[in-house]
Order: structure tokens, then C-alpha cells, then sequence
């Protein structure tokens, strides 16, 4: 297994924003990690990326215990997170924002440089390298936190809400790009929103609910799991993913 | 890129022959010592401009630069070149301290700026306090004018010794706007976060960058007492030295190669300029100083070097 979570707790005062959550995550799979605002998705990223440290339970990247590491040692193991409220190095371009990733494994600058246009070419970025970070729409930066962690290199790539704030064609855009970042050998864990791209993308879903797992399966499945609906969906958005296929 | 390392040659060439040009002492002082504060504001720039970290306390790596080489000079004898390379050292080791202790807790912002103030108060205090150091009295360096002796006859030997030191501080600031360490030092400026996530590791970082700050200060601290060959605990920890090293890069584009450089000539300027202006009036020289300060900081917010690559900018498009 790619990434072993075990039995994993933290709260936040009285706050238990993950509550026991065991999972784990095969080498070339993309898994969506959805749930209602306020599940806990973000806290479990940060958990799995080592900017939170649990109460209790163990997380193994690759067989190695990461549970205590800290952000940076887990990023130069091959796991790294983008966030999802974007941040950018608003003052810098976007090669040199990219190239910050592409350095964990590169030492020259130009090297790093170089590897930054090939990722910005990658996720459409390629026109743009000279302008700032702090000019791009929501939708350029989305892609900005994308390429500069698949600069680093990694194994696995923690994707923190791309999708959110862009429009439907934007999504269209950017779902065959996380694609084509898996087929290149890159296991992807992301937590979405936007439905229609968990169901196009995701090999199986997990569904976090108060901190809890929930629900675990293929994302049709999930989507007719009455446990699911009843937390987080609704009866008429099942409904509504069912049909949406027809059209989408 | 390598614009910037040409550019450094070609100011280092212009500036070489002032000592031939310069006839009058008064203007080679005032070439020394802008060049001087520019060496100084150089030595804050890494770690303020291009780091982020905004110190207030950067006396604290000068004067015990200073004070290295005083009292190894007038203690134990030792050469006053050698002193140089122990300044840098200790003023290194002291930057690492003050560094790893404040960084380690995660200071940042204004905490940071305080406690890099503080440390630099507790020296001032210590200083002040011990025998070795001359306590209150400071320590003088007897004249022994020679160039072994670090101690130049004519001011043309110090204007190279300062010189060559700019020449090193911008040779820095080039490489660090060309290596990987320049670009995760910017990065954790901009967002720390973020270059956390990218696997940079911001605490090695930070501590390499106050290191390398508080040598160069170190480095200044023996440049100063050779050239006034006095010392004393308010000059060496106060916070006049604090506050010269940031004003410097702050007038003249905070991470930028040139800015210190740029920022200290024209603060030497304005500061003639306000003395000339103000003559007799004792006192009225600084309001105006401060006055012009406050307008340079408002209407140039990058700085002299900003400033400077938005008017190239629009000389080069206005032909199109």
C-alpha cells in the first residue's frame, strides 16, 4: 500500500475533527475524499502531510512511519499537498513559483527553471511563466498550486479542493490534466465538491462525515449509499448525479 | 540573470578609481562611508529583503564583530587582519544563536523584530558591564598607521578595503537570486506555508540566513573600529547600527542586488543635503532628514531600485 492512515484521532479542544479514521491508498489509484463542509477533509490532509500531528493512530507512506515527520521530510519522501485556499509567492513569477517545487530534487537553478516550463506546459500554465502569481484568476492560480507540487516530483499528491471556484469549463479543463498526471505514475488522494468531477476521475470515494469514515467504495456506489445521502448529499442531489451522465 | 553579474563588474570597475578622482578627504569620507552602510544594509538585505525577516537588532552581530577584533587586537595581541576573519566568524555564530533560539519558537513578524531588539540590548548591557571590553570607557586602538596594521595612512587604503567588502556583499545577493537556497529564502518570505509544502525546510533556512547577515555585520564591526579605532558599548550595540542597516535597503529596494547599495548613497545625500540646509540650526538637519525619509518611503514603496526599473521599463516601451 501507498499511503496506510491507521486508527487516526485529533481534536481540537473539545472539537473531535477526526475521530478513528482508517484507511489506505494503492499505488496509481485517484481517490476522492469527499464529505459536507466542516467533515474534517482539510484537517485529515493536514494530518497526512505532517502541518497537524495526531492524538492517536499511525499514517505510513510507502511502509515508512510518517506519523511524526515534519512537512518538509514528508514532502522530499514523494508526498505533497496543494492547498485549498490557494497560496501563491504572490511577488514571484509563476516560473520561479514553480521552480521552488521543482528544486526539492534539483540543485541548479537553471535545472529548476527548465523543469518549471515542462510542468507549466503540463497544466496549461506554459503562456504565463512570466507573470506574476498574484495576476492569475482563481482559476490560473488552482493550476499554479498543481504544478508547483507535481514539480516536486512526488508519488503521491494530496489535491486539497483544485475544483472549487472554477466554472464547468474550466472543470472540463482541468479533469483530463489530473488524469494524465496518474497515467504518468502519480497516485492522487483529492477531496472535491464539485460531484461531477469526483465521479469522472475517482476510482473509489471515501466519505467523511463529523470526522468519521463513513462510507467507502466505487463513487456510484457511494452515491446511493443511504448513509451517504443522508449525510451529505441529500435525496434529491443522488438523484441528480444519477441523471447527470446522460448529459454531462 | 547574468545581466545582474555584469552589472555588478561594471559598478565595481566605475567605482575603483574614486580614491584618483576624489581629491578632497571630505569626499572620499563620504564615499567610504556610504559605501560603508551600504556593506551594512547589504548584510541586513539577506535576511530582511530577500528572507523577510525583519530585524531590529542587528547591532547585536556588528558590535560583536566589533568588539572581536578590539579586544583580540588590544588582549591578546592578535593581527588585525586575522581579527577581520574572527569578526566575521563570531558575528556568524551569533547570527546562528539569536537565530536558532527565535526561529526554533517560530517568531515572526514584529515578535521577531523585538526579540532580535533585546538581544541586542542584553549585549549592550553586557558590554557595558565587563572589564574586557572597556565597560563603559570603550576601548581605543593605538595608532599604529600601517597597511599590515589595517590601519592605512591616507584614506584611499580604506576606501578599497570597503570597497572589496561591497564587492563581496553583492556577490552574495547575486548568488542568492541565483541558487536554490535564494529561491527557497524568497519563497519562505512570501509565504511560509506554501514553501513548507514544497519540501523546503524553513527553520535550516532562516538559521543559514541570520548566519550569513549577522558575518557580514560581523565583518563591519572590525571595518568600523579600524576606521575610528574606537569603540564603546552604545556605538558597537546601540541602536543607531540597527536601524542604519535596515533604513539603507529599505530606501533603496528590499531584495534586490543594488538596493543597499543605491539606498546608501542617497540617504548620504540627503543626509549632506539636510546639513547643508539647515546649517547652524543644531538639530533642524535631522527633522529634515526625517522628513524626507518619510516622503522617500511613501512615494517609492519598492524602493530607489524599484523606482528605477519602472521608469527603464516605460523608456523601453515608449519607442514601440
Amino acid at each position: 500500500m501507498m499511503l496506510d492512515v491507521q486508527d487516526v484521532s485529533l481534536s481540537f479542544g473539545g472539537l473531535q475533527a477526526v475521530a478513528d479514521v482508517t484507511f489506505s491508498i494503492g499505488e496509481g489509484e485517484i481517490v476522492a475524499l469527499i464529505g459536507p463542509n466542516g467533515a474534517g477533509k482539510t484537517t485529515l490532509f493536514s494530518l497526512i502531510s505532517g502541518f497537524l500531528h495526531p492524538d492517536a493512530g499511525r499514517i505510513r507512506f510507502d511502509g515508512r512511519d510518517i506519523t511524526d515527520r515534519e512537512p518538509h521530510e514528508i514532502a522530499a519522501l514523494g508526498l505533497v499537498r496543494t492547498f485549498q485556499i490557494t497560496q501563491p509567492f504572490a511577488h514571484l513569477t509563476v516560473a520561479e513559483n514553480i521552480a521552488v517545487g521543482a528544486h526539492l530534487r534539483l540543485r541548479s537553478r537553471s535545472d529548476a527553471l527548465r523543469q518549471a516550463a515542462m510542468v507549466a506546459e503540463r497544466v496549461g500554465l506554459a503562456g504565463r511563466l512570466d507573470q506574476p502569481a498574484e495576476s492569475l484568476t482563481v482559476a490560473g492560480r488552482k493550476r499554479l498550486e498543481l504544478a508547483r507540487a507535481l514539480a516536486t516530483g512526488p508519488r503521491l499528491l494530496l489535491l486539497d479542493e483544485v475544483m472549487a471556484g472554477l466554472n464547468p469549463r474550466e472543470i472540463d479543463e482541468i479533469v483530463p490534466i489530473i488524469r494524465a498526471i496518474r497515467d504518468g505514475g502519480v497516485t492522487v488522494l483529492l477531496t472535491e465538491h464539485v460531484m461531477r468531477a469526483v465521479m469522472q476521475l475517482s476510482d473509489r470515494a471515501l466519505v467523511l462525515n463529523d470526522g468519521r469514515l463513513i462510507a467507502e467504495g466505487a463513487p456510484r456506489a457511494i452515491a446511493e449509499d443511504p448513509r451517504v445521502i443522508e449525510a451529505y448529499l441529500g435525496a434529491g442531489a443522488a438523484r441528480r448525479i444519477r441523471e447527470e451522465p446522460a448529459h454531462a | 540573470m547574468m545581466r545582474a553579474g555584469v552589472a555588478i563588474v561594471i559598478v565595481l570597475a566605475a567605482l575603483l578609481p574614486a580614491p584618483w578622482l576624489l581629491h578632497s578627504d571630505f569626499w572620499l569620507n563620504f564615499a567610504i562611508m556610504a559605501l560603508y552602510y551600504g556593506f551594512l544594509g547589504q548584510a541586513w538585505n539577506i535576511l530582511g529583503g530577500f528572507g523577510g525577516q525583519f530585524s531590529f537588532g542587528h547591532a547585536a552581530f556588528f558590535g560583536t564583530g566589533a568588539y572581536t577584533s578590539a579586544v583580540l587586537q588590544l588582549r591578546l595581541g592578535v593581527d588585525p587582519w586575522l581579527c577581520l576573519v574572527f569578526a566575521g566568524i563570531l558575528g556568524g555564530a551569533v547570527g546562528a544563536l539569536v537565530g536558532a533560539l527565535s526561529f526554533r519558537y517560530g517568531l515572526r513578524g514584529s515578535y521577531f523584530a523585538l526579540v532580535t531588539l533585546a538581544f541586542a540590548e542584553v549585549f549592550r548591557i553586557l558590554a557595558d558591564s565587563v572589564e574586557f571590553t572597556g565597560a563603559g570607557v570603550g576601548l581605543q586602538v593605538p595608532l599604529r598607521q600601517s597597511a599590515a596594521n589595517f590601519q592605512f595612512p591616507d584614506k584611499a587604503g580604506f576606501y578599497f578595503v570597503i570597497l572589496g567588502l561591497t564587492a563581496l556583499g553583492l556577490a552574495i545577493a547575486w548568488w542568492l537570486e541565483n541558487s536554490r537556497l535564494g529561491a527557497r529564502l524568497v519563497a519562505v518570505r512570501e509565504n511560509e506555508d506554501a514553501a513548507r509544502a514544497l519540501g523546503v525546510n524553513v527553520f535550516r533556512t532562516k538559521v543559514i540566513a541570520i548566519t550569513l547577515s549577522g558575518a557580514l555585520m560581523g565583518l563591519g564591526g572590525t571595518f568600523y573600529v579600524q576606521y575610528f579605532l574606537y569603540i564603546d558599548p552604545t556605538i558597537a550595540y546601540g541602536p543607531a547600527v540597527s536601524v542604519s542597516a535596515l533604513l539603507v535597503p529599505i530606501v533603496g529596494g528590499l531584495g534586490t542586488v543594488f538596493g543597499p547599495l543605491l539606498g546608501a548613497f542617497a540617504l548620504q545625500w540627503v543626509n549632506q543635503f539636510a546639513q547643508l540646509a539647515m546649517g547652524n540650526a543644531i538639530g533642524l538637519n535631522l527633522v529634515l532628514y526625517g522628513v524626507i525619509l518619510v516622503l522617500m518611503i511613501m512615494y517609492m514603496p519598492n524602493g530607489l531600485f524599484g523606482l528605477a526599473r519602472v521608469s527603464a521599463r516605460r523608456l523601453v516601451r515608449r519607442p514601440a
